[in-house]
């Protein structure tokens, strides 16, 4: 009778858990000793003079801008808010660079909402619902992220501007001058594909005993969805919610083709910002300054989500 | 299972590969509905060009009042991103009534693409009337007119301090050797050098000098040639075009002569076109080549311009005495919509009327015939207008404006920028030409 021990999943489990418990435990070790700390202090420095510089750069007036370098502050004194008034007044006859922060806040927002929605939804269904053609279907999603942006845009301008895709007409087409919707839909549609995926990774993890655990309960998928699913794919959606937001707060390409005349967000002014000549990239200075602000509220009032998703997805359990 | 798992994936990749087909193959559907010409327009013309800042607002204040008098709702945007924007527009359908083209080579690339609608024919009329036939062809493809100049500027002054020309003794020379004697004359005088040359201009770097070719090719080698050259019947490796080059050599090559307050010849490179402004208007620079533009650059350095104020400028001499021969810039206006107001609009922006309206709001000059010379606003645009409108003025567009962009704003930018750098001349040439594409 030779007495073997009956090792239960669990138990294998926890103890493989153990081992990668005391490897992260060297590891922090040796992340926080006073070497590395002193090293990731000059590399944080380094990286960070150039940005200072810039923000320097911002208060000074446009001449001493022009001849000297921020460096040389304590020298050629004189702080003045100029850049930033001149900044934000700059633009067109339709919408100056203070109007289009609104127009960014107006299009990241939706363009960051609905993506999640949808992709919430979508990746529930995929991993829990059980329907003809669903892998089928899941390989598309999957097999659309390999399709280059810029592949899409000219099609999918001719199909709001036309209503008409590759020549056919499909829908009535978009009226000139109808606002945000173009770019809320644009941004929603490149989103779409890797949010899904990355999100249905999460959704699948979820031990499959809780779901059965709330159907017998007689829960039914909105239960389950808002209930279950939602609360513990929070930190993900997070962290696909920080990414979409900084892609499409930063996008110029997008907002080129998609967002004319009033309804343009910052970054198509910026663009415009140093002058027909670049005679006036001073500017550039303060615009820049202007324009990470609200990335860097959502990335310091987010950071935590931020570091758990870069990991998303790349990780089973 | 192995197999089931292998059908599962191929069967939507196959799925995938052959609705890609379908789609790319049925690229050419019913064509969309296209207004008919002079159809009654809803009041609103949208205009999309390069023109930013300043420029902009005097632009839009210049037809204001023609606009409202008409009931016409004018919305003008500008974008730095215009060429590349304006083909995808008009792919997308989502294209302007009205573009300002800066470079009839982009122009008359969607005229013959048959997104640009024919001129109607009373803008023909007026381009008959305010042009010359030399502008008139830059708004021609194939035989069809498509669109008037609007604007135009003269490349090719010799910013100089008519204070310290006389202090050394010199006059404003006539000839190219002249102009060499001068500079000459000014170095052992001063023990600097005379001129001063900026290249830096971020992507664009190496524009100025193109400009400084053009103008001796045109100059030495006359137009024919270089309306060749510009087409690339002549290609850039001919003996003309290398002399040219030489010609430019005898003042930016010479270390002697560059780089006035900036350091070696190399230095031309690094010096940003616009911060030139800065010695020409201070003195310390005697001579630099810019385009009439410049104007605005030594204003805002602190210098005044005028025939005797702080900076005067010539026009780049001819080889010899007498005809004088400029390149110079313009916008060329084309139409994708052919509806009433969009008509009425062209009609207007052809007319001496608007002509006279935005060159007294100051800043820019046009060919157009019909302006009166005395509205511009300073002694440097008056001149301009003068040249433009004499008739023995042989004038010629910009020609790396013309040529391909992947020469003319790519191997021709990058060519002089290796050439100031000290790559030989026959080098260069052949760099330049290769970059020319293949039809």
């Amino acid at each position: 009778m030779s007495a073997v021990i009956p090792v239960d999943a669990t138990t294998k489990r926890r103890s493989a858990r153990s081992t990668e418990a005391t490897i992260a435990r060297k590891t922090k070790k040796r992340l926080t000793s006073r070497g590395a700390t002193i090293g990731a202090l000059i590399i944080a420095v380094l990286w960070s003079i150039p940005t200072l510089g810039l923000l320097v750069s911002s208060f000074r007036p446009a001449q001493e801008v022009r001849t000297t370098g921020w460096w040389t502050i304590f020298t050629n004194t004189g702080v003045t808010f100029d850049n930033y008034i001149t900044a934000l007044a700059a633009g067109n006859s339709q919408i100056n660079l203070a109007g289009s922060f609104i127009n960014s806040i107006a299009i990241t927002l939706p363009a960051t909402l609905i993506p999640l929605m949808i992709a919430s939804l979508a990746a529930y269904a995929f991993a829990w619902i059980d329907f003809r053609g669903k892998n089928v279907m899941f390989i598309g999603v999957f097999a659309l992220q390999i399709v280059p942006i810029q592949m899409a845009l000219v099609p999918l301008l001719q199909f709001f501007s036309g209503g008409t895709l590759f020549g056919y007409p499909v829908v009535a087409a978009l009226n000139p001058g109808s606002g945000y919707s173009q770019v809320w839909i644009a941004h929603t549609m490149f989103a779409l594909p890797l949010a899904i995926y990355l999100l249905h990774n999460f959704v699948s993890e979820i031990p499959a005993e809780v779901i059965e655990a709330a159907r017998v309960d007689g829960a039914g998928h909105g239960q389950i969805f808002f209930r279950i699913v939602l609360p513990l794919t929070m930190p993900a959606i997070a962290s696909i919610a920080i990414f979409q937001f900084l892609w499409v707060w930063n996008d110029l390409l997008v907002a080129l083709i998609f967002a004319d005349g009033a309804v343009a967000p910052m970054t198509k002014l910026l663009a415009e910002l140093s002058g027909a000549r670049g005679q006036d990239w001073h500017l550039l200075t303060a615009g820049a300054f202007l324009s990470i602000l609200v990335p860097l509220i959502v990335f310091f009032s987010l950071q935590r989500f931020f570091v758990r998703g870069l990991l998303a997805g790349s990780t089973k359990g | 299972m192995r197999s089931s798992l292998h059908r599962r994936i191929t069967a939507p990749l196959a799925l995938a590969a052959i609705a890609g087909l379908a789609l790319s193959a049925c690229s050419g559907g019913p064509g969309a509905t296209t207004n008919e010409a002079g159809a009654e327009g809803d009041g609103v013309v949208t205009i999309y060009g390069t023109i930013a800042d300043t420029e902009a607002k005097l632009l839009e204040e210049s037809w204001a009042g023609w606009a409202a008098d008409n009931n016409i709702d004018i919305q003008y945007e500008s974008s730095k991103e215009f060429e590349s924007q304006i083909s995808i527009r008009a792919q997308g359908g989502n294209a302007p009534d009205i573009a300002i083209f800066p470079q009839p080579g982009l122009m008359k690339d969607l005229a013959s693409r048959d997104f640009l609608k024919p001129a109607p024919a009373a803008v023909e009329a007026n381009a008959d009337e305010n042009w010359s036939a030399d502008w008139k062809a830059y708004g021609t493809v194939d035989d069809v007119f498509y669109g008037a100049p609007l604007m135009a500027s003269v490349k090719g002054f010799v910013w100089y301090s008519p204070a310290k020309f006389a202090e050394w003794g010199v006059e404003v020379p006539t000839t190219w050797d002249e102009l060499l004697a001068v500079t000459q004359t000014i170095q052992e005088k001063t023990g600097a050098a005379p001129w001063c040359a900026g290249f830096g201009s971020g992507d664009a770097t190496g524009w100025p000098g193109t400009d400084w070719v053009e103008d001796l090719v045109l100059r030495e080698a006359g137009a024919e040639t270089y309306d060749k050259w510009v087409a690339n019947e002549i290609p850039f490796t001919d003996p003309a075009i290398a002399s040219a080059f030489d010609s430019v050599g005898e003042i930016l090559l010479n270390p002697a002569f560059v780089n006035a307050t900036y350091g070696d010849v190399a230095s031309i490179n690094s010096t940003p076109f616009g911060d030139v402004a800065i010695p020409v208007s201070d003195g310390t620079c005697a001579m630099t080549h810019q385009a009439s533009f410049f104007d605005g650059f030594i204003t805002d350095a602190g210098g005044e311009v005028g025939p005797d104020a702080d900076v005067w400028a010539f026009i780049t001499p001819s080889v010899e005495a007498g005809g004088q021969a400029v390149t110079g810039g313009g916008e060329i206006v084309g139409a994708f919509s052919d509806d009433a107001d969009t008509q009425a609009v062209l009609e207007y922006l052809s007319s001496a009327d608007w002509a006279n309206s935005r060159v007294g709001l100051g800043g820019v000059i046009s060919a157009n015939k019909g302006l009166d010379a005395s509205k511009a606003t300073s002694p440097i645009l008056q001149e301009a207008i003068k040249i433009l409108q004499d008739p023995d003025t042989t004038f010629r567009f910009d020609g790396s404006d013309l040529m391909p962009g992947a020469v003319g704003a790519g191997t021709f930018w990058k060519g002089m920028v290796s050439w100031i750098n000290g790559t030989p001349t026959s080098e260069v040439l052949t760099s330049i030409e290769a970059g020319w594409p293949s039809s």
